[in-house]
């Protein structure tokens, strides 16, 4: 391992370690409607679009009309954006001239952007237009963020005993007060890197071997920004963050890393302050955190390893890079697509289809599990649904009544949260299965064997999880992805939002008990190892046999050499 | 119809902030701040633009140092960045790399496969990296000399100055910007251009 693939690591860590308090606090008091630094510029400004809404900042609702409000609001971005894209020719913005996108992509395109998935089945960079890229795709990429952010605050506030909040007020304040400051900071220092903002239109050039060259230009750095920093993923070209034009440098890799990250992290913290419980966040820090750097591993170290087949040619280095960028190194590449795929963002630096297999169980583990720290509140949303099924369970082992936050765990709670832990499973599996038993869905495959298994199953453990990354090779135009992924994104995402929001108002109704010296604690080291091991078990008895004819059988057949 | 005005007014407002402010503002501010990054970094030769600094370009001519192989089609083809997914067992995958090698050996006579690189004969996550490993560009030393009747000594040395080392003197790796040495190629060729 390479000093510079230490650092880069280390710098990494520790931007999340020194920016987890502070921003997890500020979350906090922005939600609490404490006074914070930006209100004497941006007050006027979330004044306005109240005043228009109709709204003031401490109205609230219940868990019904919240997820309502969320509902329809997350609806209307999805007709609006799919009517903007049909017709796009007719738009201003567009110096390329692309015209209207067709019905079926621009479905597949509204509904996976609204949901946060940015699953993408076109190439940005020969599809869109300026006003498509932007106040579309990219307008979508910090108002479905926020969405998922204010639900997990609206279920904060629930189970620290307080109101549930206004879902307009909230999404506003997300936009206005995390992401639009952030985002404004990110596209400077991706600007300088040297990642294209701009109006003017592709720049056409001639090589000093006369080979004509178009470069694709755009506002691409304030794209790029938001794009990370809501753990969207949709990337501006067709290659993503591997594109020397949204990532020009192992810098702006780094920028990008962190940029997915400081948010689901803080969110953590932010649970801690909010009830009252920094310990029990600590204890939840620890088991995504393990788990995160468990899966850097995964994928650094195999790929530094390099193909075994490829490796008995005796080339003069040993590593895995195909479909990767020499600026970044493997170091720079791994920790990138361990984030991409913990945050759920899904944007990627490399070709995911073509890493090993090993290194490839690492991203399915991240989309299965879906809490390793996850999209910006959503993740956390995920754990505590874990959380609530791990004390319940060891409720029944020790025979007591299971309580969290000094609220009894119920039926009710239980019901909900194994609703919202099966639908994942159940929309991958099935849609999986589906698509293996469809001629239409094999239509699909890329790479033969059993990397041909993983694309679909990928695909579809990226739409479950609104991660949007993809084996590559896979499809995704064909109406059979289009269609079916863009109705998996929809139920993935707000099955369990809408779920947790019933379970978080159910345990605000509910009357605080005491704890006592037989409360079961949530903010030991044993109860952490107990959560991780319940994660871990729950996960592995759903996926095990899928991944066993997968990746695992793919590992021992390239360690045979056996090729197809 | 509260409901009605309050989604449309959200939405409306959230949009002129960060769907038209936003990107606008921002293109303001970078054209002034960065105006040679924000506009694509391009590199000029006698006036004209011949690359982005960012963007690899496509050199097959023997008189020129090679790039790593690029899946997009034709190969570098910056509109349409790919790679070229094939996976690890894939068959297509060996015979890729098997003919790459054969190429260079072709092309560089007594080339033994145990002085390529693995990154000179896989291709890249965009189809555009603009970069190649130092060993990349030694091992063409042979054959650019053969083409252009440069000195190899001359070579050598050319490409020791173009090693760009880790950014910051941390982050990421030696490697070579294969347009820009190319570049200077061109210039040693062409001394009036």
């Amino acid at each position: 391992m390479s000093i510079q693939t230490i650092i880069t690591w280390v710098v990494v860590f520790a931007v999340f370690a020194l920016t987890i308090k502070p921003i997890g606090t500020y979350i906090v008091r922005v939600f609490t409607f404490q006074p914070t630094f930006l209100d004497r510029v941006l007050r006027p400004v979330e004044n306005g679009i109240f005043r228009v809404v109709g709204v003031s900042r401490d109205d609230t609702m219940n868990a019904k009309t919240y997820a309502l409000a969320l509902l329809l609001t997350n609806m209307a971005w999805a007709l609006g954006a799919y009517i903007l894209l049909r017709l796009q020719g007719a738009l201003p913005f567009n110096p390329q001239h692309f015209p209207d996108i067709s019905p079926l992509l621009a479905f597949n395109t509204a509904t996976s952007f609204t949901t946060n998935t940015n699953w993408q089945a076109y190439a940005g960079g020969s599809t869109m237009s300026y006003f498509s890229q932007f106040a579309v795709l990219s307008y979508l990429q910090f108002v479905t963020p926020a969405t998922g952010g204010a639900a997990a605050v609206a279920f904060l506030r629930m189970v620290s005993g307080k109101k549930i909040g206004n879902f307009f007020v909230d999404l506003t304040l997300m936009v206005t007060r995390l992401l639009l400051p952030l985002a404004v900071v990110v596209t400077i220092i991706l600007v300088g890197q040297g990642v294209p903002e701009t109006l003017a239109p592709y720049l056409h050039l001639r090589s000093i071997t006369g080979q004509a060259q178009v470069l694709p230009r755009g506002p691409i750095a304030s794209f790029e920004a938001i794009e990370h920093l809501g753990q969207n993923g949709g990337g501006y070209t067709n290659a993503n963050s591997a594109n020397p034009l949204e990532n020009p440098t192992a810098f702006s890799n780094i920028i990008e890393t962190v940029s997915m990250g400081i948010l689901p992290v803080a969110f953590f913290y932010a649970f801690g302050v909010m009830t009252g419980r920094k310990k029990t966040a600590w204890t939840f820090v620890g088991v995504a955190g393990t788990i995160f750097v468990g899966m850097l591993a995964l994928i650094y170290f195999p790929e530094a390893a390099g193909n075994p087949i490829i490796n008995a040619l005796g080339l003069h280095t040993h590593a895995n890079m195909v479909g990767k960028e020499l600026r970044f190194g493997v170091g720079g590449t791994s920790i990138f697509e361990t984030s991409t795929m913990s945050f759920t963002t899904g944007s990627v630096a490399s070709a995911h289809d073509s890493y090993l297999p090993l290194s490839s169980l690492s991203f399915f583990l991240g989309m299965f599990l879906n809490m390793v720290f996850g999209g910006k509140g959503v993740g956390l949303l995920n754990l505590l649904m874990f959380v609530i099924i791990t004390i319940f369970l060891m409720g029944l082992m020790v025979g007591r009544t299971p309580e969290f936050l000094g609220k009894k765990i119920e039926t009710k709670e239980v019901t909900l949260a194994s609703i919202a832990f099966l639908i994942h499973p159940l929309l991958i599996l099935v849609g999986s299965a589906i698509a293996v038993a469809s001629p239409l869905g094999l239509q699909g495959i890329f790479n033969p064997g059993p990397q041909g298994l993983g694309e679909i199953l990928y695909g579809f453990s990226s739409a479950a999880a609104n991660n949007g990354s993809a084996f590559g090779g896979l499809g995704a135009a064909l109406p059979f992805y289009e269609v079916a992924l863009g109705i998996v994104v929809i139920i993935g995402r707000y099955g369990s939002i809408v779920a947790m929001l019933f379970i978080g108002e159910s345990l605000l109704n509910k009357r605080s008990v005491p704890e006592t010296s037989g409360t079961m604690r949530t903010d030991t080291f044993l109860f952490g190892g107990i959560l991780w091991g319940s994660i871990v078990i729950l996960n592995a008895l759903t996926f095990f046999p899928i991944m066993a004819i997968g990746p695992i059988a793919e590992q021992y057949l390239m360690m045979a050499h056996h090729l197809f | 119809m509260k409901w009605l005005r309050s989604i449309l007014g959200v939405t409306l407002g959230t949009w002129l902030l960060v769907g038209l402010g936003y990107p606008l503002v921002m293109t303001g501010i970078s054209q002034v701040l960065f105006p040679y990054q924000a506009n694509g970094s391009a590199v000029k030769l006698g006036g004209r633009v011949v690359a982005s600094r960012h963007v690899g370009q496509y050199y097959h001519q023997p008189q020129y140092f090679w790039g790593r192989p690029s899946a997009t089609t034709p190969p570098y083809n910056s509109l349409a960045s790919t790679p070229s997914n094939l996976g690890p067992t894939n068959k297509l995958l060996l015979d890729h790399v098997k003919s790459r090698i054969k190429t260079l050996q072709d092309s560089i006579p007594g080339l033994k496969v145990s002085q390529i690189p693995v990154s000179l004969v896989e291709s890249s996550g965009s189809g555009l990296d603009p970069d190649i490993s130092v060993q990349s560009a030694l091992i063409q030393i042979p054959r650019v000399s053969h083409a252009t009747g440069l000195s190899r000594g001359f070579l050598t040395r050319l490409v020791d100055e173009h090693v760009l080392g880790p950014q910051f003197g941390v982050f990421g790796r030696n490697r070579i910007n294969v347009m820009e040495l190319n570049l200077a190629v061109y210039r040693a060729l062409h001394p009036h251009a």
